[in-house]
């Protein structure tokens, strides 16, 4: 159905040609989801841009052969692709908000498309758009029609994306990253949507993604991509049981699941064993009945409801839940960026609560509670290199002279991994992962007490995140800290922490050890939660 | 030893890399430097560099077309336009440089406090500064010149006063944006008072759209500062001022004497747009993401 026979893609930057797509060439059968697995930067969306012919002016496509159901897509003109795209050819992109127009009502987007490839009138086309929408599944499409995306929640966005992509019934589907940014339960409604609607209507889709758990869900065959050269293709299955190139064999030792341990996810042979770190009895902060509400249109909405739990000196609490239920929040407050509207937090016999968030930073206490954010390029002052960025809580918190704060940020540098030579780096020119290592070292430059590690991993690829997870793991045992690890993924947060507790929609529903969450919860929600996200095959028995 | 320590420290700097690198990337920042440059070297030597004294009047020569003893022509009291027109320059750049200084220190600090602590604080003043904007700018300038007195630092004032609203709009913007960000947040954690972080972590950031704004703005000071000029406001005659030679060679031109107001005009737009073209460059330069 569609052929592709050593496509490259080159971009004209001002600074010389780059190689974004090198020489790659696969076969898409009629009826087969192909699944692209890359980490960012390997060109698996330029890949499928470059099949829309959808690249910005400085992209060039070369090819032998790019043929889809007898139409040579290369020579193809604009106008030819026009009456391509959506017709035989559509896309899902990776951000849903922002895929759809937000002045327009939903329904009037997908009569558009109808229009536009003569599948509807004036007189029919409001019809088929309130078929479309409910061929995916969305409640009330008759009013929904009506709706503006911001009314409608991620997953119900992604789904009117899916409608306008298949409103025309095509014969390709081409998916980028379509659940990236959903939480994991509706990714997986989301995805079960896709796949179902596919194999119903016969139609083939491209289906690119970071996440090899997922492709391994939904996909019949994989192409695995690095720095734009295919490394790796073959059936599903066979890639994670025998995955051959040893980049493949990265990707899916890195993939955390059920039953692994976390050096596990490093792939090298060298990896030295895993230190058991120690928990005391000694209750190092506890929180009592905290609330915390945010003024909102209609009267106060309240983030979190009444919740209340206790973190043990060395001990790593992990603080689960999709997005909206509270937990970010919770972890501003014990961090103390944002004020409690009511409740006790009790760090080492103290209550901080009574002191006022503002004025915090003159606190004592400021260097024992610190906290590393989710995202590390944007929690990286653009304007400070790497030493001023680790040394800025030494000149704030501590008496130390310039000669005492330097050997300290060297110390701490070696201690997360940091090659010195970056040290005079700013923050662009450093990778995601030694981003991420400036920000952990300049949460752990003051030696705190506890780390509030707020999905510290959520924007690495794979492969980094095992490395980061490993560093924690080692940094927990050498320095005694105690952490809470929020996160949406069950999975990663099983890895590290000793106990879990879980959250939704402001409350408390379920908490206890990591094991007894993991294998026996009790509540319907977390079985859910454990149940929606993806189960990559087994792997073999690891060296 | 001195100067060769600082050339030797300058060479091995990176912002001078990073200066030199930006000026070959763009041959139009390279023309707006040079330019620069040019006019800044007239402003400072203009008096010793020029043929004649620029109040020295000689009727017997008044009203002489361009040649070679007059590159410019003489004016209708024989003074030599192209002496008259470069001393100039330092009166025109002195204004706009100090305008749009004074403007870039108030607007920066009524619109970070705007934009940082925003509330009340942020509706009082962005109140004001809207009704600043209200009143046509030049009329504006024209009334403040009119009551505080004809003298240069009173268009100094009144230029400033004008652009005070666009500055603060644009730094309560791009403070207003980063107030949220994780990097305010760590610099929170790292025990940064809240002035500390509004002062050196915030507002740094918003200097690279602040730089496109200041070279706008110092081309539109010195259009505004002749435009008073012209009128009659500010700068008297016979200091030689751009604006006010235009004005007095505007009545030559219809018998014909075109150079007593070109060649100032030439000068004001060469001025103009020289910072009008510095504005990338410099936007640049200030932008540490641009570096390599």
């Amino acid at each position: 159905m569609l052929n592709v026979q050593n496509l490259n893609v080159t971009f004209n930057t001002r600074k010389g040609a780059v190689d974004a797509v090198k020489d790659i060439s696969f076969n898409l059968k009629k009826g087969e989801i192909l699944g692209i697995v890359g980490e960012s930067g390997s060109g698996k969306s330029v890949t499928s841009y470059a099949l829309m012919k959808i690249l910005d002016n400085t992209g060039v496509i070369k090819a032998n052969k790019l043929i889809y159901s007898g139409i040579d897509l290369e020579n193809a003109s604009e106008k030819e692709m026009m009456d391509i795209r959506g017709r035989e050819v559509s896309m899902i992109f990776q951000n849903p908000r922002t895929s759809l127009n937000p002045i327009r009502k939903i329904g009037k987007q997908i009569e558009d498309v109808l229009k536009r490839h003569s599948q509807a009138n004036r007189y029919n086309a409001k019809q088929k758009a309130i078929e479309a929408l409910k061929a995916v599944k969305i409640k009330d499409p008759e009013n929904r029609y009506y709706s503006y995306p911001y009314e409608l929640s991620g997953g119900m966005c992604q789904r009117v994306v899916c409608a306008i992509a298949l409103a025309c019934d095509p014969r390709l589907l081409i998916a980028d990253e379509p659940t990236t940014g959903l939480d994991i339960t509706t990714q997986k409604a989301v995805m079960d949507l896709i796949k179902d609607l596919i194999t119903s209507r016969n139609m083939s889709s491209i289906f690119i993604t970071h996440d090899l758990g997922l492709a391994s869900e939904y996909c019949d065959r994989i192409i695995v991509m690095k720095d734009g050269h295919i490394v790796e293709k073959g059936i599903t299955h066979d890639i994670f049981t025998s995955p051959n190139h040893p980049y493949t064999r990265k990707l899916v030792y890195a993939t955390p699941r059920p039953g692994k341990s976390i050096r596990s996810l490093l792939h090298s042979q060298n990896k030295n064993k895993e230190v058991q770190h120690t928990i005391h009895e000694e209750t190092l902060l506890e929180v009592k009945n905290l609330s915390k509400f945010f003024p909102g249109q209609f009267g106060p909405v309240q983030a979190v409801k009444n919740i209340s739990f206790k973190i043990k000196k060395g001990e790593c609490v992990g603080l689960v839940g999709e997005s909206g239920c509270g937990k970010s929040t919770t972890s501003a407050i014990l961090s103390r960026l944002i004020e409690a509207s009511e409740g006790k937090i009790i760090f080492n016999k103290n209550d901080i609560s009574t002191f006022a968030a503002k004025n915090f930073s003159k606190n004592s206490i400021r260097s024992d509670i610190q906290m590393v954010f989710q995202d590390p390029t944007e929690s990286l002052n653009p304007r400070y290199t790497t030493r001023q960025s680790i040394s800025d809580p030494l000149k704030n918190l501590t008496e130390m002279n310039s000669k005492e704060i330097n050997s300290k940020v060297i110390e701490v540098s070696s201690l997360v991994g940091l090659p010195l030579n970056l040290l005079d780096r700013l923050p662009h020119q450093l990778s995601g992962g030694q981003k991420a290592r400036v920000g952990i070292a300049r949460a752990i430059v003051l030696s705190p007490k506890i780390l509030i590690l707020d999905e510290p991993t959520a924007s690495l690829d794979v492969s980094i995140q095992a490395i980061i997870l490993n560093l924690l793991v080692d940094l927990r045992a050498k320095l005694g800290m105690s952490y809470l690890f929020v996160s949406h993924d069950l999975h990663v947060v099983q890895l590290l922490c000793d106990y879990i507790i879980v959250m939704k929609e402001g409350v408390i529903i379920e908490q206890g050890n990591s094991d007894q969450i993991i294998s026996s919860p009790k509540e319907d929600y977390t079985k859910s939660l454990l149940a929606a996200s993806p189960k990559p095959p087994k792997l073999p028995k690891t060296s | 030893m001195i100067i060769y320590n600082t050339l030797y420290n300058l060479k091995n700097s990176k912002s001078l890399n990073h200066f030199i690198i930006i000026l070959r990337e763009n041959p139009i920042t390279f023309f707006a430097f040079l330019m620069l440059f040019f006019f800044l070297i007239t402003a400072i030597f203009g008096p010793y560099l020029v043929p004649y004294d620029p109040l020295e009047t000689n009727t017997k020569i008044a009203l002489q077309p361009p040649s070679i003893d007059h590159l410019f022509g003489t004016d209708n009291l024989g003074r030599d336009v192209f002496s008259r027109v470069i001393v100039a320059t330092r009166l025109d750049l002195t204004i706009s440089v100090l305008a749009v200084l004074m403007s870039f220190i108030i607007g920066s600090i009524l619109g970070s406090i705007a934009g940082y602590w925003g509330g009340w604080l942020d509706i009082f003043l962005s109140r004001i500064l809207d009704t600043i904007m209200a009143f046509p700018l030049f009329v504006l300038a024209m009334g403040i010149v009119a009551a505080l007195g004809n003298t240069i630092e009173n268009i100094i004032y009144a230029t400033a006063i004008i652009n005070i609203p666009f500055y603060a709009r644009l730094v309560r913007a791009e403070v207003n944006i980063r107030r949220e960000a994780s990097f305010v947040h760590a610099a929170k954690m790292a025990g940064n008072s809240e002035i500390k972080i509004l002062a050196i972590h915030i507002f740094p950031n918003t200097l690279p759209p602040m730089m496109v704004q200041v070279s706008l703005n110092l081309g539109w000071a010195i259009l505004n500062a002749a435009g008073l000029s012209f009128i009659g406001l500010g700068v008297r005659p016979p200091t030689p001022e751009w604006g006010i030679m235009v004005a007095e060679g505007a009545n030559f031109i219809i018998s014909g004497e075109w150079w007593l107001a070109l060649f100032p005009g030439l000068w004001l737009m060469l001025a103009v747009l020289t910072f009008n073209l510095l504005g990338d460059g410099l936007r640049d330069i200030f932008d540490p993401r641009k570096r390599v």
